[in-house]
């Protein structure tokens, strides 16, 4: 638990609030034995250092160097990618939609934050806010452009709302430039909002 | 009693333009991390499933307000509290006050690993024949059900067309009352954004759910619609 200190402009110090509801939850839940607190060390630690969107820029580095693996993706991306040493919970059924010149893909949850943690990780704070879940479904080119990105007319848009237990992952379109580059140079180009639909990704010239 | 989520945004107006933040930005406060892991913990003893924690953060009355992971422990402690696992007063002293409740397991650090990558999947065998096929038309069920439901207020009432068929799954609705109830086959729509936007509609989007059978009927082809 956190023994960070707010201080007051007077000077005093005090612990913030929420800080102390959390350790008072934590302590309580100990005594009770529901938990073990070394579990929790070891849930922070797998999110913060094991689980995150690298995961799925390997994944997506990997279709784009091997035609076979992003078959594969396709086909059935659950098994695909726990190829890949990823699976489990809140991706245990997975789903890979690829953007092409004529489709862009966005993903969303209206209805909470379902999101691919085993290859994207925690969801960062927008995607769980409401106004990413208010606008993705209606007005998607808006989104993009909170995010800096300007499609051309001709490429339509298709939003894949998570409203069941099947989980999203986008594949973008492999970038210019990209020939020759090994898969860790190319995984070094997949961003997380690339692979949620609300960016692309990096050229290697950048 | 009246069931009210709050969660069900798609298509709200009103709430200003999206705040993006970097890749690495994982936690906004100390307490995030422990309150991920409380509950991710919490979750792992079988006190619960997903979908009773998904109506219990759905329906907390300050939904609009809380933040996620302030919404998390709102929903935790109510979970808590209506199982006799943790009450209020325990909680506002810091300590426990009564003996444990027995939960269906504990997580111990051992198993973190083999827990995350196991994970809960949902789908089960076939109960029944898939009712429908890639390509069928179909109409979302109109009414607002009196629980937890995971069709879309955008999405009811509409026209769509199956374009896939994910398999028999832990049917939500249920699940969150804590029924048993046999798995549905669930399939993924897609919509005309004319269908569910009207002159809104932005040109040349469609939109995508998951629905189970029992949010879907028959409807005839487009071009026959009255």
């Amino acid at each position: 638990m956190s023994h960070d200190h707010v201080h007051d402009d007077d000077g005093h110090s005090h612990l913030d609030e929420m800080d102390l509801r959390v350790r008072a939850l934590e302590t309580v839940l100990t005594e009770k034995g529901y938990i073990d607190p070394a579990a929790l060390a070891r849930l922070i630690d797998t999110y913060q250092t094991q689980i995150g969107p690298r995961n799925g820029a390997r994944v997506v580095a990997r279709a784009w160097a091997d035609p076979a693996y992003a078959d594969w993706l396709q086909r059935d991306a659950s098994a695909a990618i726990a190829a890949l040493g990823y699976s489990g919970r809140q991706g245990e059924h997975m789903v890979a939609v690829f953007n092409t010149p004529e489709r862009h893909n966005l993903v969303v949850c209206t209805l909470c934050s379902c999101y691919p943690w085993p290859v994207l990780g925690l969801p960062p704070t927008w995607y769980k806010s409401a106004p990413y879940r208010a606008r993705a479904v209606k007005d998607p080119r808006g989104v993009l452009a909170d995010f800096g990105i300007t499609l051309p007319d001709t490429t339509t848009v298709r939003v894949w709302d998570s409203t069941a237990e099947v989980r999203y992952l986008v594949i973008p379109q492999r970038p210019a430039g990209s020939a020759g580059l090994d898969e860790a140079a190319l995984a070094d180009l997949v961003t997380r909002d690339s692979m949620i639909g609300t960016g692309l990704p990096k050229s290697p010239a950048a | 009693m009246t069931y009210r989520t709050h969660a069900d945004l798609g298509g709200q107006p009103g709430h200003g333009p999206v705040q993006p933040e970097p890749e690495g930005a994982l936690w906004h406060a100390a307490w995030e991390p422990h309150a991920l892991a409380l509950t991710l913990a919490m979750g792992a003893t079988g006190s619960w499933n997903i979908d009773q924690s998904r109506a219990a953060r759905e329906t907390q009355p300050d939904y609009a307000r809380l933040d996620y992971y302030r919404l998390w422990l709102a929903a935790l402690q109510q979970l808590m509290a209506e199982r006799g696992l943790v009450g209020a007063d325990e909680l506002a002293a810091g300590h426990a006050l009564r003996p444990p409740a027995p939960v269906p397991r504990v997580l111990a650090a051992a198993d973190v690993a083999a827990a995350l990558a196991k994970g809960s999947p949902t789908e089960r065998s076939a109960t029944t024949a898939a009712r429908f096929a890639v390509g069928d038309r179909v109409r979302t069920r109109h009414d607002i059900p009196p629980h937890h439901t995971r069709l879309p207020g955008y999405a009811r009432g509409r026209r769509g067309v199956v374009e896939r068929v994910h398999g028999p799954h832990v049917f939500a609705d249920a699940n969150a009352q804590g029924l048993a109830a046999p798995p549905q086959w669930l399939y993924g729509v897609a919509f005309d954004s004319a269908e569910l936007w009207g002159d809104q509609a932005q040109s040349g989007l469609t939109v995508a759910i998951d629905a189970w059978e029992s949010y879907l009927d028959t409807d005839a082809p487009l071009g026959e619609a009255a």
